[in-house]
């Protein structure tokens, strides 16, 4: 396992680098970066002063160098709206989002599994077309229209839920978390379903049932182990779309996390909280991605023989 | 999957030890992640081969070598009413979308603030049916102005990723070796980033227009299909008919182009559908957040975007342009999951039954997730 993991890590550190390295050359691909970073009605004597006091009146090189050396600092400059550090202000941000990303992928997974492996259990019965067809339809609805019609419905009609906010009760969390769900939800039912029905065709369930096992013992037992590798697989990916799904959400319940912190500095100029907001959820998403191969390492002891060769 | 030869129990083997050799060896990690994504399919195509077998044989043995006649396409859509109603709805849209603007001329922007915020009525002629917006700009014409552009983004993203992304999967797998992992790990990178997110800070550095939006579209979904044609690039290489080919001389392009392309392609087309959908909803979230399509252009995110303050007193022009997006992806889906068994010949059989007796038919492919 320590071999793999270091193997894995080393792997990812150099697509990491490539990104620290996109988001330098990108703000100077565009011609002057105080040009980004500052504000469009900045006058011309705060450019020359925020020229100088950022250095980007020297080389290229040596700005880089600078660059380098504060972003292993964990330093990305002060946020021009509030004038905090834009380190701090993500990592104030960030456990939110993974509070909700984290409710939401859980509820996911769990739910998907008992919906898919029931639809497998007897193929093309009415559960099974009625789950494909709840679950197509929950991969293809708009995220953004589906919160906005909870809002309607729950909020604004009925009056059951609060419009937005993050003051309250535990009903703050529902609209938000049903907004994220629905879409890896809808993903992850068919593809549990798809690959029980693999798994469940396979000699040894044949036997399982022969010998006598009760349903929920073929496929909890015998079954979902070895269909559970695909899933794993999309599960991860479902995860790194959530931050798609997470500005949204952030976005129209006001939520202070990741998402909104991202799409505020985007509509304010605010270059130095995007940069810092844009390579944290970058590592995270490869920490999400060795936490998924440990995961199929665990699951599949094929993948666990053939890593450490 | 099962190919246009006839499904043999070799072939089931030979899919199913392909499958375990791409688990066992994936020595690297980036491999790993992709080799498992690959399986499900192959999985897949493992099972409904062994299961019907029997069935199949006969299907396919009258099935294969010759193209299909083109009256058993229109039949088998007409068997299948979820997909006819899709496709319905999809021709509908496209029709809409290229013929709309003609009919409508400028009425997606002529204001009449007299008639703001009418609710949808039938009184009111053909362009108030689905009521007016607060400018009193008609919801219908808006919707049609809003579908072509919404397709003319859509539509060439998903053109350029296709056509990049399988040449390059394609190239990738046939010839293996460096090209390949090279060509994989560049894909796992792109991929390992939400496409929300490069959209976003592209769109920051360079301006929000229509053809960068497509830009960026494309850039981030080519990696699906390099994946998915390299997967099948790399299990037809070492089939017998590749192998004759090549011992005759054949140069590898026309290896590629001849005898892998024509069977990579109908997997590569549902991929192609179903992510229609996902470019689809991404633009509408682009243009949700505002940087999208900008105004006075109309696309129908932006069109839930604008209505979004007047929800309380005027549901239609929020609800409809979303209907409008949910009817279209989840035809697109239902589409994509006909083509699928109509393009495979072990499974076409299928689609001349009546649903009940169909039987297990084949999952989703994972290319669906972002």
């Amino acid at each position: 396992m320590i071999p793999f993991l270091r193997k894995r890590m080393i792997s990812s550190a150099i697509p990491l680098f490539c990104v620290v390295l996109g988001v330098f050359f990108l703000a100077r691909m565009t011609g002057n970066p105080v040009d980004l970073y500052l504000p469009l009605s900045a006058t011309a004597e705060q450019r020359a002063e925020f020229s100088a006091a950022q250095g980007f009146d020297l080389s290229i090189p040596a700005q880089l160098w600078n660059y380098l050396v504060d972003a292993a600092h964990l330093d990305f400059g002060t946020s021009l709206r509030t004038g905090q550090p834009a380190t701090e202000m993500v990592l104030d941000a960030f456990p939110v989002t993974l509070q909700l990303a984290g409710v939401t992928m859980l509820l996911a997974i769990t739910g998907a599994l008992l919906v898919g492996s029931l639809a497998a259990y007897r193929p093309n019965s009415l559960v099974d077309r009625i789950a494909s067809l709840l679950s197509m339809t929950a991969a293809s609805i708009p995220d953004f229209w589906f919160a906005i019609m909870g809002v309607l419905v729950f909020g604004v009609s009925l009056g059951w839920l609060p419009t937005s906010g993050t003051l309250g009760g535990p009903e703050i969390w529902i609209l938000p978390v049903a907004t994220l769900l629905i879409r890896p939800f809808g993903v992850l039912v068919q593809v549990v379903r798809g690959s029980m029905v693999t798994a469940l065709s396979a000699p040894y369930v044949k036997i399982a049932r022969s010998k006598g096992a009760t349903p929920q013992r073929v496929i909890f037992g015998h079954a979902l182990r070895n269909a559970v590798t695909p899933v794993l697989t999309v599960a991860g990916d479902l995860a790194v779309g959530l931050v798609n799904g997470a500005v949204i959400v952030e976005t129209i319940f006001g939520w202070p996390g990741i998402g909104k912190l991202m799409i505020d500095s985007i509509l304010q100029r605010d270059f130095a909280v995007l940069q810092a907001a844009v390579l944290l959820t970058a590592v995270t998403i490869f920490a999400l991605n060795i936490l998924v191969d440990v995961c199929h390492a665990l699951t599949d002891p094929r993948v666990r023989l053939a890593v450490p060769a | 999957m099962p190919r246009e030869e006839p499904t043999t129990a070799d072939t089931t083997a030979g899919a199913s030890a392909d499958t375990t050799a791409d688990v066992a060896a994936a020595d690297t990690p980036g491999t790993s992640a992709a080799g498992a994504l690959d399986d499900p399919a192959a999985d897949t195509a493992g099972m409904t081969a062994a299961g019907t077998a029997e069935t199949a044989a006969s299907g396919t043995a009258t099935g294969a070598g010759r193209a299909p006649h083109r009256a058993n396409w229109w039949r088998m859509l007409g068997r299948d009413r979820a997909a006819a109603v899709a496709a319905v709805v999809l021709s509908l849209v496209v029709l809409v979308a290229v013929f709309g603007r003609l009919v409508i001329g400028d009425r997606a922007q002529r204001q009449d603030l007299d008639a703001s915020l009418r609710p949808p009525s039938l009184g009111d002629g053909v362009y108030g049916l689905f009521g007016t917006d607060v400018l009193g700009r008609s919801v219908l014409a808006r919707l049609v102005d809003a579908a072509a552009t919404t397709l003319s983004v859509a539509v060439p993203a998903v053109l350029c990723s296709l056509l990049i992304g399988s040449a390059l999967g394609l190239w990738a797998g046939y010839h293996g070796g460096r090209r390949e992992s090279v060509a994989l790990r560049v894909a796992d990178v792109i991929l390992s980033f939400p496409s929300l997110l490069i959209a976003v800070v592209v769109l920051y550095v360079f301006s929000p227009s229509a053809l960068n939006i497509v830009l960026i579209l494309a850039v981030a979904r080519i990696p699906v299909y390099l994946r998915t044609a390299r997967a099948e690039a790399a299990e037809l290489r070492s089939r017998l008919f590749v192998d004759a080919a090549r011992t005759f001389g054949t140069p590898a392009r026309h290896i590629i182009h001849r005898h892998i392309l024509p069977i990579a392609l109908p997997t590569l087309l549902t991929v192609a559908t179903l992510d229609f959908c996902f470019v689809m909803l991404t633009e509408s979230s682009l243009s949700f957040l505002g940087i999208g399509i900008q105004p006075p252009d109309v696309s129908w995110g932006l069109m839930v975007a604008q209505g979004r303050q007047y929800l309380q007193t005027a549901w239609w022009i929020t609800v409809l342009p979303g209907l409008a997006i949910v009817f279209t992806t989840v035809s697109a889906t239902v589409l994509a999951a006909w083509v699928r068994m109509a393009t495979d010949p072990a499974q076409r059989w299928r689609l001349t039954l009546p649903t009940k007796r169909r039987g297990a038919s084949a999952a989703v492919p994972p290319e669906l997730i972002p």
